[in-house]
């Protein structure tokens, strides 16, 4: 019985926008296994949401999956029906977004929110369902639940309505949950008591998580292994130590050496010159060419990705 | 909530006293009811006991002053015509127009709502474009010309439905209405339905942008990612929030239902209040139409009241006296 929750192959989506075809996923593999903690870093723009939205099978238009394969629990769910999807969404996999000020309905009560998710997979009493959605909000860290669950999203700070949204994440016990850059829209010190809270949840309940984040700190302390994204494609992945330590990519080696560290305080902080391409017209070869030191002929031919022993991949022509 | 409703009380009462000086300057200027009222053959002496009789010999300063004196005691001044009270003449005329504009408006919320946000999710489909187009229509083709066409078409060519009147009425708490017979109700849907075209349209508009603008937030996105249903999702969480701007929209509008139903009341000689100032104005009966105004304008203030008042208990982010 292998451990493996989550395995995508090849997994290409893209946006047929009046300007072209944005290629906003273009062949990414990536497998998460029960109860890993799996962080997703790129710059804006480089595909991180839409790689989520295409698990959960929530990319709206002109998107579309074109190719590739995702597999959950060993099964194809690319090409589910409308209703496989809805069971499956919340309950299998859950999905936790950036805007905690926009993901709650403003109009309706939080427990008008939380009890639907329950019943929306179980038939359980409304009683009973209430009673999951206090606990929960215990858990999550929101004082007196059971007269906080009756107030309204305005009601609540910040930080109080992204713990709301996660244990609206947490209801129905997923097996995986992926968080979109949760925390950025917070203040640190929130945000660190999040995601130290988020790692204790996933050590008790076995929970798997995709933790999407552009601060490679965050994942630092949290993750078990990190896949670096740039213009669609994952371009090095691996343990998360091995990786912050040794990058082998020249754009992760970059992007560590722009994070300011106690030990190259008072030192210029590197920065990756040139910016994003366009996901338009993705210049041919390695698509981080232009911004890149070390880039040469052979570099005008796309790079494929090289897995050593210990499980590190890298897409590079010349790794450092 | 009381700190409101006595400071829109006091503005209200300010704004009814602009409105009777603008109204009353008005009717003075646009022409002189004696030469109208008065049989041509009359003598001087008999004219000026007319002018006499009816306060016009005084001036204008004076018979607002008058006009003022009494309207705080309730009394509106009586009709030139029917010397009887003008306010009387108004209220008994009322619920004629009352119940045309509520079935008008009722037409307009439970018609237009459901196809405007039929129109916003399908609205790449030939039916939301056809929804859109007949939205379009209903905006741009003036009333009075739709009506008589409504009279042309299911009066006269088709002979469905009769073309003026209010038909067999009975009482209700005291009240005449038409909506309890069926010759009644016949007599109702064509007037109601030109009344509601232009409101009906609007009702799409609001429901369509709103559905529009509602599918694209992050809040939709989430509750699909619970595995919610479409039809809860539409049902619940979008149309609640819809529901706030398009029925405090419509419920500003009332207001000029009623005062639309002028040419509608007209047009099907509904016998509401409408029509009799329509009247009055042919024969300058001034008490009339002054008091249609003011009265007119009362409602307005209380349906603006009422729509703030019932937009804040929709809205739980919104406290009365928060805005203005
Ligand atoms: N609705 C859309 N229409 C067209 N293109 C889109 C749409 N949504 C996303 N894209 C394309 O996909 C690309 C990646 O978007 P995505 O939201 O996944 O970026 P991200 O990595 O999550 O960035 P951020 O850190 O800003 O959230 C965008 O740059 C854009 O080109
Ligand atoms: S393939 Fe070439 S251009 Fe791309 S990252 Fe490696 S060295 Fe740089
Ligand atoms: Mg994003």
């Amino acid at each position: 019985m292998s451990n493996e929750l989550l395995d995508i192959k090849k997994l290409e989506t893209f946006f047929y926008t009046r300007a072209g075809i944005a290629k906003a996923v273009n062949g990414i593999s990536l497998s998460v296994d029960k109860g890993e903690i799996v962080g997703i870093v790129g710059e804006s723009g480089s595909g991180k949401s839409v790689t989520g939205f295409s698990i959960m099978g929530l990319v709206d238009p002109p998107g579309e999956i074109a190719g590739g394969s995702i597999k959950f629990k060993g099964e194809e769910i690319i090409g589910q029906t409308e209703e496989e999807w809805r069971s499956f969404r919340g309950a299998k996999v859950s999905m936790i977004f950036q805007d905690p000020m926009m993901t709650l309905n403003p109009v309706l009560r939080i427990d008008t929110q939380m009890i639907e998710a329950i019943r929306a997979h179980e038939k359980v009493s409304k009683k009973e369902a209430r009673r999951r959605c206090v606990e929960t909000l215990a858990m999550v860290g929101i004082p007196s639940p059971a007269e906080r669950i009756k107030s309204y999203p305005h009601q609540f700070s910040g930080g109080m309505r992204q713990r709301v949204a996660i244990a609206i994440g947490l209801l129905n016990k997923p097996d995986l949950i992926i968080a979109d850059e949760p925390t950025t829209a917070l203040d640190v010190t929130i945000q660190g008591q999040i995601l130290s809270e988020m790692q204790t949840l996933c050590r008790k309940t076995g929970m798997a998580l995709i933790w999407i984040t552009h601060d490679l700190t965050v994942i630092a302390g949290l993750a078990h292994k990190v896949a670096v994204m740039y213009a669609g494609k994952i371009i090095e992945s691996g343990n998360v130590q091995e990786v912050l330590d040794e990058p082998l990519h020249p754009y992760t080696h970059g992007l560590i050496g722009s994070v300011p560290s106690r030990n190259k305080r008072g030192q210029p902080l590197y920065q990756i010159p040139g910016m994003t391409p366009s996901l338009i017209n993705i210049p041919e070869g390695c698509s981080f060419r232009m911004r890149c030191p070390h880039a040469d002929e052979i570099c005008m031919k796309e790079p494929d990705e090289t897995i050593s022993d210990n499980g590190r991949m890298v897409r590079c022509h010349h790794p450092l | 909530m009381l700190a409101f409703l006595i400071r829109r009380i006091s503005q209200s009462v300010m704004v009814l006293l602009v409105m009777s000086v603008l109204v009353f300057v008005g009717v003075f200027y646009i022409g002189n009811p004696i030469d109208i009222l008065i049989a041509p053959d009359a003598t001087p002496a008999e004219y000026a006991r007319a002018v006499k009789e009816l306060g016009l010999d005084k001036p204008m300063l004076d018979q607002y002053w008058i006009f003022l004196k009494d309207a705080v005691h309730g009394d509106l001044g009586n009709s030139f015509v029917y010397n009887e009270p003008a306010l009387k003449l108004i209220l008994q005329r009322m619920p004629a127009t009352m119940e045309l504009a509520v079935t008008a408006m009722l037409m307009a919320v439970f018609i237009g709502i459901p196809l405007g946000m039929l129109a916003g999710i399908k609205h790449d489909t030939m039916l939301g474009r056809s929804i859109m187009r007949f939205s379009i229509l209903g905006f741009s083709l003036p009333t009075f010309w739709v009506g008589l066409m409504f009279i042309i078409l299911f009066s006269v060519q088709l002979g469905w439905l009769p073309s003026g009147g209010r038909g067999t009425t009975v009482e209700l708490l005291g009240v005449p209405v038409s909506f309890l017979t069926w010759d009644g109700i016949q007599h109702l849907i064509l007037p109601a339905m030109n009344l509601a075209l232009f409101k009906t349209s609007l009702a799409i508009r609001l429901s369509r942008a709103g559905v529009q603008e509602n599918l694209q937030m992050d809040y939709v996105k989430f509750a699909k990612a619970k595995g919610l249903s479409n039809t809860r999702i539409i049902g619940l969480h979008v149309m609640k929030n819809i529901m706030i701007p398009v029925i405090t929209v419509l419920g500003m509008e009332f207001g000029g239902l009623i005062a639309f139903a002028v040419v509608t009341e007209t047009i099907f000689s509904w016998p509401g209040m409408g029509k009799l100032v329509i009247d009055s104005i042919g024969v300058l009966d001034r008490p009339v139409i002054v008091a249609y105004l003011l009265i007119t304008v009362t409602m307005f203030i209380i349906i603006n009241l009422l729509v703030d008042i019932i937009y804040s208990i929709l809205d739980p982010r919104v406290r009365l006296g928060d805005h203005n």
